[in-house]
């Protein structure tokens, strides 16, 4: 079961919004496809992100994946505690996991994201 | 069974005690280094390893008895081309005509080298079918670059610099597109058609004005030979870009197919695939690199060149000022090269034939075997290798791929390439090479079978394997996310004792 | 075929099983214009004949000579022990090491390796190995672009020419622009880094990522390294110390210098000349740039068992994971060479690697006052360490002519370094422990020989 307050995109990015700031992460089909997560790549906070550009890159033993925001806008801030436990991305992808806040640009993108439903949908036709 | 050593060894670290060694170099005069001055030198010395002779052997033998190889059981490691290294090989290069020599010694003293190594570039050129060949690249990557950076320089030499793309199939090795990538190109990924081979629609979508060139791996690294390849190159060449081939498995078609008579522009050879000069345990290799003659302008320098009176010298600095440079120091891997040298030689042109008619038979009987148990994805003659798959296995079973692989370590076998080509579920890349018996086709055919049978009786056995190893399966994540790269533990009664 | 293991039969019984008549078929798949015809090679040559031809080769090259060259490549003693354990060929013959279950014992040699190239460097972090000294320089130059986003890198011209060619090649690829920081070319510092020229190159606006220089220098002189870390740093620029590994047994190291790269050149711990390879390039940084550094490394961990063991690690770097958004496309490198090194440090233990170090310097200036009082002085006034420039007038000359006489003299700086006018009458000569007395008085006496009748020649002219 994926969270429903959450949105989602087809890359396996999850957004959480919070007030005009947004938290993003992977979910935890994404991460148990990469397999055991040793390394986040994160961007410079002040930097600037326009909707679906790449943020970072996630590492696991033996695979890489590049991660991409679900939402334009500034980096207010990134997970520092991924650069020592990693694996936090696997064990708890939706809360300890996260990845970036942003301050978001245009929240109107969020309506062309996906929502649980359609994510779920996504991901069990995989 | 246990197919390497059991006794896993302190790190030379832990053997070093203050005192033990030493003898081998005499004393230095007193104040030898008195002229250097104090702000130079090191403050305080290297904590390295102090350990007597008996020691240090006993340690490095039985560490390598630790290691799988040729020499001792099957390696039918997929796109490696585990091959016999022959002993003469080595002999070769440690002739002290060869080792001793500076690599900056005067034309005058290095002949023989520079005589073998222009007969090799010129033997190469003929297998490859090739005009001209550089031995300089250290392993097939460095050559792929220097290929690129030839075909870079070739369309910017005819003020044609709109070409930024190169078209690389998805079931490549992943050299091909970060050798792109280094060379400043951008990566157009191909897909694979059906039948294995390059999807020709695609690629011809694909190609265009902004296509430098195309990099393809011929047979491929599914082990087909790409039956297209006329209508690829004569696509490539007709919208005015380059065709690089992968000669990662040249093995298969010695004798039978020269690329660049076919049409290729330019190609890599990994002497330590296809001619048999070892692997090392990783390196080192040599990746000579053969071009027609739209690029033998821009061969990295120096050539060998024969001047009139038969002998030899090596192309000055700045001799050809359209060379793309230097892709390394000095000439080459010349130890690498006396070993490919030694083995065309030993061949000759038939017996290189023999070679891949050999390789291409061998796969396609173990095919013909290991199909009885795995999906074997593609129903027509493989050449050198074929990819098998344990994907029906893992659906039925839960056993995957890497646990045949680990399994596989218990009987005696050093498991095939997994999970490459990255377009096949579940993939094992098998190539056993022209050197390997029918009773060691017929025992690793007869244990790959025996473990599908196990993973259907008893599947706990074979994901647990391996069992008889030194080890067994190892905490990967951990070494990633916590990386122990280097030994600090030469701290207080371990350090050296001082002078 | 000579290395065939097939009986008489065995070939028809694998075709019956493969259920084709003739293994031509096979081949099926080539299409027919573009199958080629037999390979205008020699017929195979059997084994006793194969090694009389490879000795008569051996035998052409001139090896015996009294040798004084260096420049990158040094005539060094290997303890028997060493080419010993690389014989066998449980090393040899193994695959790079994937499957670690079965690979500890090139795994554990790698991690050793690692462990001592970083004691005796200072620095955190060692790859497992590149191609050579000139691969390994362009690597560290590249890394210096991607840990600072800046794409110009300043290099003396104190770093061994074939290490800038190389860079040079990577460089175009990479999109990188590349300049030379010229030498001193007169007065107590010449010959090395000029650093008021470094000074103003890295204040001329345009963004610096790394400055690269060498110690010793490609002639023999010591560098100030430090000063060149203070100016790159000063620049945000990242500074890379091009590295000699015996003289690391005395020398200041790139730990003690600043340097946040090192890199060079293995081929004196233990690897023969070889007329130019296989080598052994070394590339070490600081921890906080080890997401940078190019190659595989191996780390230690723990297996199933909480057993100890060693497994390549940070893979996902790499070029067969990452493809074309790696930091290198580098595969195969250079292992086998890394395990002669270890073998080598191992086997001659610290205070002989000083000892090397120490009887090279002592040989150095046995020769230096023999040259000189053949006539041949000293060109710089820098400390040097084994390596040195001679002034010799009309020194390509001379230089071929001791040649004759059974001396290689070094190597003609004006061949080796063009473009610099203070270096035209230049030999740089070099000695290891390995000089003897007698071949430096070889080389004395026919140089004095040689300068006596060349002045005589002049004089009768005059």
């Amino acid at each position: 079961m994926v969270p429903v307050d959450l949105r989602y995109t087809k890359e396996h990015e999850w957004v959480r919004l919070d007030g005009d700031e947004a938290v993003v992460g992977i979910t935890a089909f994404a991460a148990d496809q990469l397999g055991d997560v040793v390394f986040v790549e994160l961007p410079a906070v002040g930097r600037a992100l326009a909707q679906h550009a790449t943020f970072g890159v996630v590492e696991s033993v033996k695979a890489v994946s590049d991660l991409f925001t679900p939402l334009g806008g500034e980096v207010v801030a990134i997970n520092d505690a991924l650069a020592g436990q990693p694996e936090l991305v696997n064990s708890d992808p939706y809360a300890g996991g996260w990845m970036l806040r942003l301050k978001v640009a245009d929240a109107a993108q969020v309506d062309g994201l996906l929502d649980a439903a359609a994510y779920e949908q996504l991901t069990s036709e995989g | 069974m246990s197919v390497v050593g059991e006794q896993l060894q302190p790190t030379i670290f832990e053997l070093s005690r203050p005192g033990r060694g030493g003898g081998k170099i005499p004393h230095p005069p007193a104040g030898a280094l008195d002229r250097i001055p104090a702000s130079a030198r090191r403050a305080t010395p290297p904590a390295l390893p102090e350990i007597a002779e008996p020691e240090v052997v006993r340690h490095y033998v039985n560490l390598s008895t630790l290691n799988y190889a040729v020499d001792t059981g099957f390696y039918p490691l997929g796109s490696c081309t585990m091959k016999y290294n022959p002993k003469l090989n080595e002999w070769a290069a440690r002739l002290p005509g060869f080792a001793a020599l500076h690599p900056l010694a005067p034309d005058a003293a290095a002949q023989g080298t520079l005589q073998l190594l222009w007969e090799l570039e010129a033997m190469l050129a003929e297998i490859s079918g090739m005009t001209a060949v550089t031995l300089q690249p250290a392993a097939g990557a460095q050559g792929e670059l220097t290929g690129i950076l030839m075909v870079r320089a070739y369309h910017a030499s005819r003020g044609d610099l709109e070409r930024t793309e190169v078209l690389v199939p998805d079931s490549s090795h992943g050299t091909n597109p970060a050798t792109a990538s280094m060379a400043g190109f951008k990566t157009i990924t191909i897909p694979s058609a059906p039948d294995g081979g390059v999807d020709l629609d695609a690629f011809r979508a694909a190609l265009g004005p902004r296509t430098a060139a195309i990099m393809i791996t011929n047979p491929s690294t599914l082990g087909l030979f790409e039956a297209r390849i006329g209508e690829l190159l004569e696509a490539t060449h007709a919208v005015g870009a380059l065709a690089y081939m992968d000669g990662a498995n040249l093995n298969a078609i010695l004798g039978r197919f020269r690329p660049g008579e076919a049409g290729f522009d330019v190609m890599h050879i990994n002497t330590h695939k296809t001619f048999s000069t070892p692997h090392g345990g990783g390196g080192p290799g040599a990746g000579p690199v053969g071009v027609r003659d739209a690029l033998e302008p821009f061969l990295p320098g120096p050539r060998v060149i024969r001047e009139a009176d038969g002998s030899f010298r090596l192309e000055r600095s700045g001799e050809r000022p359209t060379s793309i440079g230097r892709v390394r120091s000095f000439f080459g891997s010349t130890g690498v090269l006396v070993r490919a040298y030694a083995y065309l030689r030993s061949h000759g042109g038939t017996g290189l034939r023999e070679v891949s008619d050999d390789a291409v038979l061998a796969a396609n009987y173990l095919k013909a075997l290991v199909g009885q148990a795995y999906q074997v994805p593609f129903d027509r003659p493989c050449m050198h290798e074929f990819v098998a798959s344990a994907a029906d296995l893992k659906h039925r079973t839960g056993v995957r791929t890497l646990d045949v692989a680990k399994r596989l370590i218990d009987k005696g076998y050093h498991p095939p390439t997994i999970y490459f080509p990255l377009t096949v579920e579940e993939a094992m890349l098998i190539e056993p090479t022209e050197t390997e018996s029918l009773e060691t086709l017929d025992g690793f055919a007869a244990a790959l079978i025996e473990i599908a049978r196990e993973a259907e009786t008893d599947p706990e056995l074979v994901t647990s394997a391996p069992h008889d190893a030194p080890v067994r399966r190892l905490d990967e994540a951990s070494a990633a996310r916590q990386p122990n790269l280097r030994w600090r533990g030469m701290t207080g009664s371990e350090m050296p004792c001082p002078d | 075929m000579p290395y065939g293991p097939h009986a008489a039969g065995d070939r028809a019984r694998m075709l019956e099983v493969v259920g084709v008549d003739s293994v031509d078929r096979l081949f099926d798949d080539i299409p027919e214009a573009l199958r080629s015809g037999p390979l205008r090679l020699d017929p195979p040559e059997p084994e006793l004949e194969l090694s009389a031809r490879l000795q008569a080769l051996a035998g052409r090259n001139l090896t015996d000579l009294a040798g004084f060259l260096g420049a990158g490549a040094y005539r060094h003693w290997t303890p028997a022990a060493v080419d010993q354990m690389l014989l066998r060929s449980e090393w040899y013959t193994a695959y790079t090491p994937y499957q670690p279950e079965v690979s500890q014992g090139t795994l554990q040699s790698i991690y050793e390796y690692q462990s001592l190239l970083a004691e005796l460097t200072a620095m955190d972090v060692v790859s497992a190995s590149h191609y050579d000294g000139g691969a390994a320089t362009a690597e560290a130059a590249l890394m210096t672009s991607r840990a600072t986003g800046r794409k110009r890198v300043l290099v003396s011209r104190g770093v061994h020419p074939h290490y800038r060619g190389t860079l040079a090649t990577y460089a175009a690829g990479a999109g990188l622009t590349v300049e030379d920081i010229p030498l001193v070319a007169q007065g107590p510092s010449a010959g090395t880094t000029d650093f008021a020229a470094l000074e103003r190159l890295l204040a001329d606006g345009i963004p610096v990522a790394g400055v690269v220089a060498a110690n010793p220098n490609v002639l023999g002189l010591l560098e100030d390294m430090p000063r060149v870390g203070e100016l790159a740093h000063g620049a945000g620029a990242l500074f890379v110390h091009v590295i000699e590994p015996v003289s690391l047994a005395v020398l200041a190291t790139p730990g003690e210098t600043g340097a946040d790269i090192a890199c060079g050149e293995g081929q004196p711990l233990g690897i023969p000349l070889q007329y130019g390879g296989p080598y052994l390039g070394i590339v070490a940084c600081r921890n906080a740039l080890v997401r940078q550094i190019p190659g595989r490394l191996v780390g230690l961990t723990r297996d199933l068992d909480g057993k100890r063991a060693f497994v390549m690690t940070m893979r996902a770097r790499e070029q067969d994971i990452r493809r074309e958004k790696a930091a290198s496309n580098i595969c195969t490198n250079q292992a086998l060479l890394a395990l002669a090194a270890g073998i080598y440090l191992t086997a001659i233990g610290p205070h002989g690697l000083r000892d090397v170090a120490a009887l090279g310097a002592a040989r150095a200036s046995e020769l230096e006052a023999a040259l000189a009082a053949a006539g041949a002085p000293r060109i710089h006034d820098g400390p040097y360490l084994n390596e040195f420039v001679v002034r010799v007038p009309d020194a390509p000359r001379v230089h071929a002519r001791l040649l004759e006489l059974g001396v290689l003299a070094g190597i003609p700086t004006a061949d080796l370094l063009p473009g610099e006018p203070a270096l035209d009458d230049g030999l740089l000569v070099c000695a290891t422990e390995v000089t003897t007395p007698a071949e430096i008085s070889r080389f004395a006496s026919a140089l004095a020989a040689e300068l006596t009748m060349a002045a005589g020649l002049t004089g009768g002219a005059a």
